[in-house]
């Protein structure tokens, strides 16, 4: 038996998350200010969701203002984690979660890539290795 | 006891590949509260991070604290923290007992002399030469200053190792002293609440491990970047407050509505602790969310200081802040602009050609 449904209490009213923190507004600007700055310095920002109070309304809100880009991803590694680009470029909400999938973090990142994407040089070089072990123990044709 | 494996071999160990150490990272600067330009500087310091021996002691508590650390469901960064820690004795979950454990804590002590972490739940009883409770025939008092003095580092777990907590409530018949109050000269950090939250227990030790030091402390000695802000500055019912819409009784509209606890006792406003924000059971809710004002339970003496359920501005809380507070409801602060503020962002240089 699991969750909380087993539990013989009648919630009254909405969702406890059905609320929304003023605190949208303040992501937005400093989003803008991230995109600014990506474009004028090449510089990466990312913004913990996670440091302020930001009810599931909110990420509701800001899913809706954002919208869906052209490329998602999903990544297995320690759990599963999620990239989303959104419909501005450069604009990535990405999602880590652990083995369970319970949310460890939420990133607004802002990037033309996210680092996380990008194979690794240490696992490049391990595959290397692997390749041309296999290269040499290949049956002559 | 310690061996010469890094934290990032443990993890290559159990099959977490580069990508997965990295998102570890992410995930320990945002237990850690640390901001996200911190996450190549924590997988730089975590690579190279030995594992250190940890003593832990529990004096005159309830073991609610080790309770809240070992709730956590496994596999999750607390647990591989935890895990990655050389934890060579602790009573409740040590498997040797009597001379054994003993030896067990001798042993640790000689072996990282001078390097040992000391994590100390419960108060120390001073009254009558602290009979009031021993363990293995050594009186708390004794034990802690003999553990303490070869230990880098002390963390007083718990509102009782912090403050003396509820062993200390008045008339405190064991004359129950806090940590502080008895030990000087070394590094302590202080992590109260009762039980302090898992992650703030484990983002301490991560802390240490990725650094090699405590955190930066505020004036109580707590670590600023868990205890920097109260639970109102967080609190997503603040705009209630800041409109003046607050519930009356527990089972009021304005309860239902989720409006602002202070008129039910809440005491947010004058308590500074992570609650708000990490949040309880794996991020799952906290008491406010609960629909239950915060006790206060990270503060120095929350016992003595009046009724859980009387509001601030009855003046029972030893603060005039309280009252100040009352008269500033429905200030408009600008809750939105100050929360903006804090959000944590980083950047990194970006060497790719645009
Ligand atoms: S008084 Fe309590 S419930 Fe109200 S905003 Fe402050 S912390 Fe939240």
């Amino acid at each position: 038996m699991s969750g909380l449904d087993s539990i013989p209490v009648r919630v009254e009213g909405g969702p406890s998350q059905d609320f929304r923190t003023d605190n949208l507004q303040p992501v937005l600007v400093q989003l803008q200010q991230a995109v600014e700055h990506l474009l004028a310095a090449g510089e990466e920002t990312t913004i913990d969701l996670g440091a302020m109070p930001f009810s599931e309304r909110d990420e509701a809100d800001l899913r809706e203002r954002l919208g869906v880009g052209e490329v998602a991803a999903t990544l297995d590694a320690f759990g599963p984690t999620r990239i989303e680009e959104t419909r501005f470029a450069g604009v990535w909400l990405i999602e880590h979660q652990d083995a369970e999938q319970r949310r460890l973090t939420l990133h607004l990142h802002v990037a033309r890539v996210p680092e996380i994407l990008c194979a690794p040089i240490d696992d490049i070089a391990d595959g290397l290795a692997v390749l041309r072990a296999m290269n040499l123990n290949l049956p002559d044709s | 006891m310690s061996d010469e494996k890094t934290l990032a071999e443990r993890l290559r160990e159990r099959g977490i590949s580069r990508r997965g150490f990295m998102k570890f990272c992410a995930a320990t600067a945002s237990m850690m509260a640390l901001p996200p330009m911190m996450i190549p500087k924590i997988a730089a310091a975590l690579e190279q991070a030995k594992r250190p021996s940890v003593i832990w002691l529990s004096f005159q508590e309830c073991t609610g604290c080790t309770e809240s650390l070992t709730r956590s469901h496994a596999p999750t960064i607390e647990g591989l923290i935890f895990d990655h820690i050389s934890l060579d004795y602790h009573h409740t979950l040590q498997a040797a007992a009597g001379d054994a454990a003993e030896h067990a804590r001798e042993a640790a002590m000689k072996d990282n002399w001078g390097k040992y972490l000391l994590v100390v739940d419960g108060s120390i009883p001073l009254k009558d030469d602290g009979v009031y409770s021993t363990i293995a025939g050594i009186t708390n008092l004794a034990m802690l200053r003999e553990v303490a003095e070869g230990a880098a580092a002390i963390v007083s777990v718990g509102t009782c190792a912090a403050f003396g907590g509820l062993p200390k409530a008045d008339p405190n018949p064991t004359g129950a002293a806090a940590v502080s109050e008895i030990i000087s000269g070394k590094p302590i950090v202080n992590v109260p609440g009762c039980p302090p939250i898992p992650t703030v227990i484990t983002g301490v030790l991560a802390h240490f491990l990725t650094f090699g030091k405590l955190p930066e402390l505020d004036n109580l000695n707590r670590p600023k970047v868990f205890y920097g802000e109260s639970i109102h500055d967080r609190c997503y019912r603040r705009a209630f407050y800041e409109r003046g819409q607050f519930a009356e009784s527990f089972d009021d509209e304005g309860a239902r509505e989720g409006w602002c606890l202070f008129k039910l006792g809440c005491k947010g406003p004058v308590t500074y602790n992570a609650c708000a924000t990490t949040r309880w059971n794996e991020g799952t809710s906290f008491p406010i969310a609960s629909g239950h004002g915060c006790i206060g339970c990270s503060e120095p003496g929350f016992w003595d200081k009046g009724g859980f359920y009387d509001a601030l501005s009855k003046g029972t809380h030893d603060s005039a802040e309280g009252i100040a507070l009352a008269a500033g409801v429905g200030a408009a602060i600008g809750v939105a602009a100050a929360m903006g503020a804090r959000v944590r962002q980083a950047r990194a240089d970006n060497k790719e050609d645009a």
